[in-house]
């Protein structure tokens, strides 16, 4: 029997230039544990460093060195300083921190209205869930960029208005994300087997569908972060996000261009590393996860 | 052509358009209303500090801010409608005025850069589609997770630094140059590249990953297949069989990437002071010029739904099968 299996599968590779197609297969898997674990290790280093980083070596936003100003990536200073003699590489880890937490705190948010946003659609049907699609069309059809500037400009510059202005504008793909999966899982029979036992409707949906779209909201969640900080700091290089004196990764690029100008690159080429690496990172465990979610389709990283 | 359905289709959507519209704007004024925001302090400036009371009423009255929130809608979109969006604070002219200069401008921008990303994300995606897991694929797909990473204003920066700075070949910025008083069309393409290369980049990975995934999907299906079979020499059945239906999830991608647009057009435009609407969107931001703002929104959210349409349009031409029925 198995000698047959072997036959079988030798004729299939005589027939295909199986060779290279199963090397790519190999290879495919081999890059896919390494972007995992390369996600993972970068991923807990900055977390690592957001936290331990600041509490170990105190860095004084005012402090002023102009005797060290502007110097070049050193050993001493591996990302350079910046235009007061301040340490480029602690200063990014700073701003990472601060970029960091307004993003997990927005994309929280934002999660958590459009997860309320879509489950509530998708569970009570019909005109309601209409309206809230139309709603939600709306929102879409203004530019999230514009709308973040209307409402932080309207607030005054600060943190708050700046979280929630991500997390107003964010919450959209969630709801749909969300909405069609409570559509899907309310056909299914163990929902049917809740209303006939006479659970009511705000029980199925808070003990029954909501528990069974948490992944895909968590995974949303995740993906959510790159975005809240990209959003963050495209709001601060304009002057509209959070005030120097708790300077984000866009705020360092903001600051660094008069620098920039008269010819000096580093202060602007670290910070946005700092955006990139950790989004990619981030991103790469997020695909990770959604393979777990849904093994059949295709991970492709996804922004 | 099916004109009369293409017509039907544009009707339909001016329709949906109108509430979208309505909406909008009612929310932009409902935010305002919400905020601590003063249109009197905004209006007066300084001297709003020693005006007495009366003359702050006065004002109050003369601005209409004494209002409920739905008349002063009501009054602004009755004006708008005859074509009066109110004076701008920032740039003491009526905020008409002040979009028709600059809009050109930025439609300019964003035109170029937008067929610069399609026609390059076009070429990258079918190289790297071609051979799936070759060195040009891996190269050209890394590249473009990376870039889809990248904030454009940091790429645009270090543009400035590269090409302006270091290089010395492109102008760092502006519409012209700083000594010369007209604008001429050669000035303007030099000083266009840059600007409109940056925002290309930022929006190229879009394009190349959904071509790329288009084309190497489609190469794997049964026409290509035929093709082959037939012994179609490989660049036809690449550009013939395998690009044709490759492109259509292009399209969409077209339609939703017009706010993605207009959201690098922002940042660009402020990195390289483009005289553009989105320069101007920032500066009115910062100063808090409501008219400015609550018109250049309303004319941002027109520019999506219009993009939306294009695409759809283009859809229902490139696959009869779907028709204009949306």
């Amino acid at each position: 029997m198995a000698e047959v299996a072997e036959k079988a599968v030798k004729a299939e590779m005589s027939e295909q230039p199986a060779v290279a197609w199963r090397v790519r297969g190999v290879r495919r898997r081999s890059t896919r544990t390494w972007r995992l674990r390369t996600s993972a290790a970068i991923t807990l280093a900055v977390v690592v460093a957001v936290l331990l980083v600041p509490p170990l070596v105190q860095l004084d936003e005012q402090a002023v060195d102009l005797a060290s100003k502007l110097q070049p990536p050193s050993l001493a200073h591996p990302f350079g300083t910046d235009d007061v003699g301040r340490d480029l590489l602690l200063r990014c880890v700073y701003g990472l921190r601060v970029s960091l937490l307004v993003g997990v705190v927005a994309a929280v948010v934002a999660t958590v209205i459009g997860t309320a946003v879509g489950a509530a659609a998708a569970a009570a049907g019909g005109r309601v869930d209409r309206f809230v699609m139309r709603l939600v069309d709306l929102f879409s059809s203004v530019p999230h960029l514009l709308l973040g500037i209307f409402i932080v400009a309207m607030f005054r510059p600060g943190v708050w208005p700046v979280v929630v202005s991500v997390a107003l504008t964010h919450w959209l793909s969630t709801a749909r994300i969300v909405r069609a999966e409570v559509l899907s899982l309310r056909s299914r029979p163990y929902v049917d087997a809740a209303i006939s036992g006479g659970a009511s409707r705000w029980r199925v949906t808070v003990r029954h569908l909501l528990p069974g779209v948490l992944p895909q909201a968590g995974l949303a969640a995740v993906l959510m972060v790159p975005h809240a900080i990209w959003h963050e700091s495209a709001l601060s290089f304009l002057g509209l996000g959070l005030p120097t004196h708790q300077a984000s990764l866009g705020t360092l690029v903001q600051s660094a261009r008069g620098s920039l100008l008269a010819g000096d690159w580093w202060p602007t080429l670290f910070p946005g590393l700092f955006i990139i690496v950790p989004t990619l990172a981030i991103a790469g465990l997020a695909g990770a996860w959604r393979e777990r979610l849904n093994p059949r389709r295709r991970s492709e990283l996804m922004l | 052509m099916p004109w009369a359905a293409m017509a039907r289709m544009a009707g339909r959507r001016l329709l949906v358009a109108v509430p979208v519209l309505l909406a909008v704007t009612f929310g932009v004024f409902a935010i305002a209303a919400a905020s601590p925001f003063d249109p009197v302090k905004a209006y007066a400036g300084t001297g709003g500090l020693t005006a007495s009371e009366q003359t702050l009423d006065q004002l109050r009255a003369n601005l209409g801010v004494d209002q409920p929130l739905v008349a002063r809608w009501w009054d602004w979109l009755t004006a708008a409608l005859h074509g009066d969006f109110g004076t701008s604070l920032v740039m003491r002219q009526p905020v008409g005025q002040v979009i028709g200069e600059r809009l050109g401008w930025s439609v300019l921008l964003a035109a170029t850069a937008f067929l610069l990303a399609i026609v390059l994300g076009t070429t990258l995606g079918v190289l790297a589609a071609r051979r799936p897991g070759g060195w040009l694929d891996r190269g050209v797909t890394s590249l473009a997770y990376g870039l889809e990473a990248a904030p454009p204003f940091w790429l645009g920066l270090l543009a400035v630094w590269f090409f302006a700075l270091k290089l010395d070949v492109l102008p760092a910025g502006g519409l012209t140059d700083t000594g010369s008083t007209v604008v001429s069309a050669g000035q303007v393409a030099t000083h266009l590249v840059l600007p409109a290369c940056v925002l290309a980049v930022s929006q190229l990975p879009w394009f190349v990953l959904y071509v790329r995934q288009g084309v190497g999907d489609a190469l794997e299906e049964d026409p290509v297949r035929g093709a082959r079979a037939r012994g179609i020499a490989e660049r036809t059945v690449l550009l013939g069989h395998a690009l044709r239906s490759g492109l259509l999830p292009v399209l969409t991608l077209i339609g939703s990437r017009v706010p993605e647009l207009i959201t690098g057009a922002l940042l660009v435009e402020t990195v390289f002071s483009w005289p553009g609407i989105a320069a101007a969107t920032v500066e009115a931001a910062t100063s808090v010029d409501f008219a400015l703002l609550a018109a250049l929104t309303a004319l941002a959210t027109a520019a999506v739904l219009l993009g939306n349409l294009v695409a759809d349009l283009l859809y229902g031409l490139a696959d009869p099968r779907v028709g204009f029925d949306g």
